[in-house]
């Protein structure tokens, strides 16, 4: 079966969570020895792993017909693209875009970001997804989030093959209800045209079955997993300067991932135990914000921000680390919690979280609740027959969340979508 | 000629209230009352009662041919006569027929029965006394927590002088053996065993009312001719349950309490009799002996510890719960005292296993907590509480045999001082009529006297 796929990010160089979710379900999906992925990325770095799927630079495609000079053309394509597939998609163009700003070559440039000029990228990338939908052999479409959503439904449109729409969050998770009407609209229009819908959790499930009226028989769930630890990360020593006890808290400091909680739950274990220290890493708009909470708590001599971390820094981070925290007020599935896990680090998430659904292992407490949280966090770091035994089991636990399964759910959709 | 012996088990936990750690030190109350309350109520009202008065007929309709033994423990009776004390009642009724026998157990229905030291006997004596106080009979058949039984707990169940006692039917201890017999133990020979016919007991527990179950619908004639067509020389069936079975399991509308009615003239058709534990221990020998070196339960499909003792939460749990026994006891603190049995009561640790996340949802459905480690967090934070409150009777630093002595000494300074002052009383008074009885010369000199 081969499978055309829009995605926006791709390992090594990721913004969120969506870029390594691509990468682990894709890969998982190579196992299947008839299994055939074209993924295209707006902006492919060229360093990014090859060796299981194809991937399509839309930077790259031209989507007006220019004549460019051979070696200016070889330039530009960079090796991204060889010169035979440049043309062969030169052939391809059917549709006028010459509204479009495009270079030299004929293709558009992108950021590969989110940048503010959002939509227009998400206008273009369509632009290049109708190009390439008629220059490829496949049996089905399968869009990653909503950035490249309306491209999956023109691909369906010009090919009639059916489109699979694979929901990793929507907006009602990033702005805690209040919706970006634009945004929805794109989501809207995805769900609507897609022939089935994969979420990311029961959770996310519920949203684009209430929040988007969608009938239920539409939508499946498949969890998202985790790739197994490699050497390296394993090789990583812990940092640990203090003997305090330390409570980590990883990810975008902003409203979603509901980082006053964990400020409130800290001040509250503090006025009972010293041997504390609690650590919010990470950046993001509400930083200051939290920076000034704490202190207005008087805990900042136990309080530390460590700012963004980055590759090496997150897994020294968490290897030196108590407790790992994610009181996320929506998550449609955080796969850092079981990042958390596989390096043995005792974890309390949300019920609000979508891993929370497939994670037995975990202490589980409501976001608003901090009573209940800081009542985990004391008692991981007070008594050790609960750290030990969260520490064992949850690292048991998720070594047996692979994306391999997970592949094979996705892969029983397409086959139900193509009634096979 | 077979008989049926009927046994329930009566228990309800004093489950505990959402305790926070920065409750330790600040509040030493940790019952959650109102759950407590609601639950034993909606089963009294589902099943205690209505069993309790439909086995009344039943006794009476058959002249004292239907037969049961009941085990209640210290802390279910503790909250039945708090809250539903008609039900203590309906069993005091009961116990007056003469055909009800209830047994001994531990006072929380603890593990007691695995640690050293006298903790366990001391609440099997405890517990003997408080069904003494209610029902006016001693219990001479024991019945361990869960079914726990092993050889080395049955020594120390004859050593407190019970003639026999009650347990599971395990297939890996058994083996081919059939539990329809009369055993023994394999260490002291002198108790006797009733092992549990899992299979027919877990028909009406468990099967009852399940219409996936080829055998349903259950009707007494059925089960009758099963418990008939169990070979000859086979004569004692064990039907071990939860008394819950009875309207709350299976509800009444399963027609669980019809089927219990219909029994006694169904068996009296096939010349089946029912039997309590006691009546059969002194009416038959055993057959053989049984060897079991490592304790056997009747839970879950493992038919051991595993439910309560399977994982390092509840072993450290359970261990740090042994910690702080011998200082109890030595306190002779009767709120200590308490919260001591209740915290000791095995559906604690129960609540913290983590078995289910693989096999059925047995143990979730009876927790009170979301997950096993909240149980665990839960009832850490109010140990820690409660350790720390034992602490505080007795400087930390000495060690427990030096504090024994000391308080040996002490008591045994008190008890002469207690013997000094009502000597000196009762001289006192002696000295008062002597001279109340002598003729009074002065006032002046009388009061010199005193």
């Amino acid at each position: 079966m081969k499978a055309l796929m829009f995605g926006w990010e791709f390992p090594p160089h990721i913004l969120g969570g969506l870029g390594t979710a691509s990468y682990g379900l894709t890969k998982g999906m190579s196992l299947q020895n008839d299994m055939d992925i074209t993924f295209m990325l707006p902006k492919p770095w060229g360093d990014e792993d090859q060796s299981f799927l194809k991937i399509v630079s839309a930077n790259k495609v031209p989507i007006v017909w220019k004549d460019p000079e051979w070696n200016y053309l070889n330039s530009e394509l960079n090796g991204r693209l060889s010169t035979d597939e440049y043309y062969h998609y030169r052939d391809c163009i059917r549709e006028d875009n010459s509204k479009i700003g495009t270079n030299g070559i004929g293709s558009v440039e992108f950021s590969g970001r989110y940048p503010n000029n959002l939509f227009e990228e998400i206008h273009n990338y369509d632009a290049v997804a109708g190009v390439v939908c008629r220059a490829l052999d496949f049996d089905i479409i399968h869009s990653h989030d909503w950035l490249t959503y309306p491209a999956g439904i023109h691909a369906k449109h010009v090919t009639g093959k059916p489109l699979v729409i694979h929901v990793h969050a929507t907006d009602f998770d990033r702005s805690r209800g209040n919706v970006n009407p634009a945004v929805y609209e794109i989501e809207k229009r995805g769900m609507d045209e897609a022939d089935h819908i994969i979420t990311v959790s029961n959770l996310t499930r519920d949203t684009v079955i209430y929040r988007y009226n969608i009938d239920p028989a539409k939508v499946t769930t498949v969890h998202n997993a985790v790739e197994p630890i490699s050497k390296e990360i394993e090789a990583i020593q812990p940092k640990r300067g203090t003997k305090d006890k330390v409570v980590t808290f990883l990810g975008r400091i902003t409203m979603q991932k509901g980082p006053e909680y964990f400020v409130e739950a800290a001040y509250r274990v503090l006025q009972r135990t010293n041997n504390v220290r609690f650590v919010m890493a990470g950046s993001g708009d509400m930083m200051d914000k939290m920076i000034r909470h704490a202190a207005y708590r008087n805990i900042s001599d136990k309080f530390h921000f460590t700012g963004f971390l980055k590759g090496k820094e997150v897994y020294e981070m968490l290897k030196s680390s108590d407790v790992y925290i994610m009181p996320s007020v929506s998550e449609p599935f955080g796969i850092s919690p079981l990042e958390a896990m596989q390096v043995g680090v005792p974890t309390i998430i949300s019920k609000q979280s979508g891993c929370a659904e497939i994670l037995n292992n975990a202490i589980k407490v409501d976001y608003w609740d901090i009573d209940a949280m800081a009542d985990a966090i004391y008692s991981i770091i007070t008594y050790p027959a609960m750290s030990d035994f969260l520490k064992t089991e949850g690292k048991d636990e998720v070594d047996e969340i692979k994306w391999e399964y997970a592949a094979l759910k996705v892969r029983k959709v397409y086959d139900m979508v193509l009634h096979r | 000629m077979k008989s049926v012996c009927f046994y329930f088990q009566v228990h309800q936990p004093f489950r505990l209230r959402r305790y926070r750690f920065f409750d330790i030190g600040s509040d030493h109350y940790y019952y959650d009352d109102y759950n407590n309350e609601e639950i034993i109520r909606r089963v009294a009202e589902h099943c205690y009662l209505p069993a309790n008065r439909l086995i009344l007929q039943m006794i009476k309709d058959t002249n004292g041919a239907f037969k049961v033994a009941y085990s209640i423990s210290g802390v279910a009776l503790e909250q039945l006569e708090l809250y539903v004390p008609e039900v203590v009642d309906s069993f005091r009724e009961l116990a007056k027929t003469g055909c009800v026998e209830f047994l001994a157990e531990t006072y929380a229905h603890s593990l007691a029965s695995l640690w050293e030291g006298d903790e366990f006997e001391l609440q099997v004596k405890e517990h003997s006394k408080k069904i003494q106080s209610l029902f006016g009979v001693k219990p001479t058949v024991f019945r361990n927590t869960e079914l726990i039984y092993s050889d080395e707990i049955g020594e120390r169940v004859v050593n407190m002088g019970f003639k026999g006692m009650l347990s599971e039917g395990a297939k890996h201890v058994l083996g081919w053996k059939s539990p329809n017999y009369v055993y023994c133990c394999a260490n002291n020979p002198r108790l006797k065993l009733l092992l549990k016919n899992f299979k027919l007991s877990d028909d009406i527990t468990f099967r009852f009312s399940d219409w996936g179950w080829d055998q349903f619908p259950l009707t007494a004639d059925k089960y009758m001719d099963w418990v008939a067509a169990t070979p000859k020389e086979e004569n004692v069936v064990n039907l071990f349950m939860n008394y819950e079975t009875f309207g709350e399991m299976q509800g009444a509308n399963t027609g669980i309490f019809d089927f219990l009615k219909a029994l006694p003239s169904f068996a009296a058709q096939r010349n089946i009799t029912f039997a309590t534990p006691s009546e059969i221990f002194d009416r038959q020998k055993p057959i053989d002996s049984i060897n079991v070196p490592y304790p056997i339960s009747w839970a879950d499909e493992e038919r051991d510890l595993s439910a309560w003792l399977g994982n390092e939460l509840q072993k450290e749990t359970f261990n740090k719960l042994n910690g702080i026994g011998e200082r109890v006891r030595m306190s002779k603190d009767r709120r200590l005292m308490q919260d001591w049995y209740y915290l000791q009561t095995s559906d604690h640790l129960y609540y913290m296993s983590t078995k289910h996340f693989s096999d059925g949802a047995v143990h979730s459905h009876y927790s009170p907590y979301d997950s096993p480690y909240e149980a665990f967090m839960n009832y850490m934070n109010i140990l820690s509480d409660f350790i720390d409150r034992v602490n505080s009777k007795f400087p930390e630093n000495v060690d427990n045999e030096e504090l024994n002595s000391l308080t040996l000494t002490i008591n045994a300074q008190e008890e002469l001082i207690n013997k000094l002052t009502k000597e000196n009383q009762k001289l006192m008074k002696e000295l008062k009529s002597s001279v109340a009885a002598a003729p009074v010369k002065t006032g002046k000199k009388r009061k010199e006297m005193v």
